[in-house]
């Protein structure tokens, strides 16, 4: 059946905003990204012009990428930023399933007043907040440590875990619980073979919401992490803003963006492949 | 020994008495049924059953066992859902499979028994399927066969028939009779129409308010109800305030306003002189031809022009709820009234019964 010409232009009307927003101020500066990836960088920062004249740099080059794949320590650094952005992912899970398990199961009422105490942190500043643990943790010998990160990162991004899981679970039908106990199932096998698997899409874009931004964060490394913990956010932000170095900034930033959508691209597999397998 | 055993049962919510000390048996292949309006405290009395809640006061014992201390899952009692409660992320065969699982049932025992009760359902062929991929009545039938599999001692069933529609709800009610024979297992069913009760159970108990008001076979529901609330809410009835004049043992007299003295059968706690309701089904009354009206045991002479209203054939347990009311129409078998000569060729009477207005209510 056609679309009505109409419906169709009604439409465009309305995504047609919020799409050329994306493609002007996403699409577009990702492209330059990678093109900046490829260039020289200039002599007092920014980049070398694309034409080369006599006597300096120019044009394009494959020397950022070289650099990157010859030397272990890059790979290192993406690794011990995944690591730890998994880690928090698992902990920030682990710490707000139970806590939207109990709000999606209070009474209508109460629900709504504990959704706004979880949001309530972020009417504080993102750096007070984090400022406010370096007070905490330094009397306690913990501050500038790995452990200070993942205390850091795990506190900033616990809202973004709750809310998709409450939204999730609080969708559940009550009935289907009394339905597993009433076929047998105890306590522990209602939770893992009802409740667990039907929110499974919560797990999913919350994980999605806490591993990315963490994964690129470097605030929080710089305030409570060491020397030793470095992220590849660091490195992105260093090469802006330290060195200068666009072009080397540009392919750190670029790598990052395809190791997330290389991340995102085989949970969506697994992800399918389990609920064909359920 | 009765099957299930439910002992001066009391349930309270707050200021509401949702059940109000219920005693009621139910025996071991029965099919029961608890009949009643919404908010008489039959679902509440059904969870309390499957040990979603508990009774204030009283207790409830499945073979001879008190089941207070026996959470849900324990009982070997299963419930189909008014929703269905199907695990929408499972296929019919898992969701079926379910139940065994939690007993801990060998694999082999689990498929070779999801087979046969699937097969049980007629639905051999959908075990891949998703409940979101089935019709409503497909949905029922996955229900039942995952309720049914571990042959549960009894099967609660919650107001199972009410998502369906009409055409579909007949056809689920001959396939629960033939289902409930076939696997011989005790049901107890809950549900607000009267025809559904009445078609499906071997007895029902009449609620209302958190009590039973009278619990009987279906015939005797509908032929001797205990109270004016049963004679109304079961079947068609025309109510008529009445007067005892005479009370024995063999058969009641009545006053009954502009009819005069009527007849009728025994009742129990019928005094001289009481007030009260006299129920009459409408097939009950005929019209017949002033002379032979005397082979009936009330009659009361009339005129063509005393009646109006239509006549028609009505299955008593089927009909719409309608009642005598002084210038209401009249529910009155036509065979009868063809019959009787006063209404020779058309299936129309037109008239007025003029009956007296409505005594206050005993």
């Amino acid at each position: 059946m056609a679309v009505p010409r109409a419906e169709r232009l009604t439409k465009w009307l309305i995504a047609g905003p919020p799409l050329a927003f994306l493609l002007a101020f996403f699409l577009l500066p990702s492209l330059i990204m990678a093109l900046a990836s490829l260039r020289y960088p200039g002599e007092f920062g920014g980049l070398a012009p694309l034409a080369a004249r006599a006597g300096e740099e120019g044009g394009l080059t494959l020397e950022n990428y070289v650099l990157f794949f010859g030397d272990w320590i890059y790979a290192q650094i993406f690794a011990k930023s995944l690591g730890i952005a998994a880690l928090t992912t698992f902990v920030c899970l682990v710490m707000a399933y139970p806590l939207a398990l109990l709000i999606a199961r209070s009474p209508k009422k109460r629900r709504d007043f504990m959704v706004l105490l979880v949001i309530l942190p972020f009417a504080s500043n993102f750096l007070v907040r984090v400022y406010a643990w370096m007070i905490i943790l330094g009397p306690m010998d913990l501050l500038f440590t790995r452990f200070a990160v993942i205390v850091g990162m795990v506190y900033v991004h616990l809202p973004f875990m709750i809310l998709p899981l409450y939204t999730n679970l609080e969708k559940h039908d009550p009935a289907l619980l009394d339905a597993a106990q009433d076929l047998g199932a105890n306590a522990w096998h209602t939770f893992w073979r009802v409740t667990f698997p039907l929110s499974l899409p919560g797990v999913f874009s919350g994980s999605a919401l806490v591993f990315i931004p963490v994964l690129g964060m470097f605030a929080i490394p710089e305030l409570l992490g060491g020397k030793g913990d470095w992220m590849v956010g660091n490195m992105i932000k260093e090469a802006f803003l330290g060195t200068r170095d666009w072009p080397f900034g540009s392919m750190l930033s670029l790598m990052l963006t395809l190791a997330v959508l290389a991340i995102a691209g085989a949970a969506a597999l697994f992800a399918r492949r389990g609920a064909r397998d359920a | 020994m009765p099957l299930l055993e439910i002992r001066n049962v009391t349930r309270r919510f707050g200021a509401l008495t949702a059940i109000d000390n219920v005693t009621l048996a139910i025996e071991a292949g029965e099919f029961f049924t608890l009949l009643g309006p919404s908010g008489c405290g039959k679902t509440t009395l059904l969870r309390m059953i499957a040990g979603f809640d508990a009774p204030d006061a009283g207790s409830i014992w499945l073979d001879g066992r008190d089941l207070a201390d026996k959470p849900p899952e324990q009982r070997p009692v299963h419930t189909v859902f008014q929703s269905y409660a199907l695990f929408p992320h499972m296929s019919v065969a898992r969701n079926v499979a379910f139940p065994l699982q939690m007993a801990k049932k060998p694999p082999g025992e689990i498929a070779e028994k999801v087979k046969q009760a699937l097969a049980e359902v007629h639905l051999e062929d959908k075990g891949a399927s998703y409940p979101h991929e089935l019709s409503g009545g497909q949905k029922q039938r996955v229900a039942l066969a995952r309720a049914l599999v571990t042959r549960p001692r009894m099967l609660l069933l919650d107001e199972p028939l009410g998502a369906l529609d009409a055409k579909l709800r007949e056809q689920m009610e001959i396939e629960l009779i033939s289902l409930q024979r076939d696997v011989g297992i005790t049901f107890v069913f809950v549900t607000h129409a009267q025809p559904e009760a009445l078609a499906l159970s071997h007895r029902i108990a009449v609620m209302r308010d958190g009590r039973v008001e009278q619990m009987d076979t279906p015939s005797r529901l509908y032929g001797f109800p205990a109270n004016r609330f049963v004679a109304d809410f079961i079947g068609n009835c025309n109510m008529l305030p009445a007067t005892v004049s005479e009370a024995t043992p063999h058969g009641l007299r009545l006053a009954v306003g502009a009819l005069g003295e009527v007849a009728a059968p025994p009742a129990e706690r019928a005094r001289s002189g009481q007030q009260g309701v006299l129920a009459l089904r409408p097939e009950q009354v005929h019209i017949v031809a002033a002379n032979t009206a005397h082979e009936l045991k009330n009659h009361f002479a009339g005129r063509r022009d005393d009646l109006r209203g239509r006549t028609r054939e009505r299955h008593a347990h089927r009909g719409a709820a309608r009642q005598f009311r002084p210038g209401a129409r009249a529910l009155l078998r036509s065979r009868r009234a063809r019959q009787s000569g006063l209404a020779p060729r058309r299936r129309r009477l037109s008239g007025r019964l003029t009956w007296p207005s409505r005594a206050p209510n005993a």
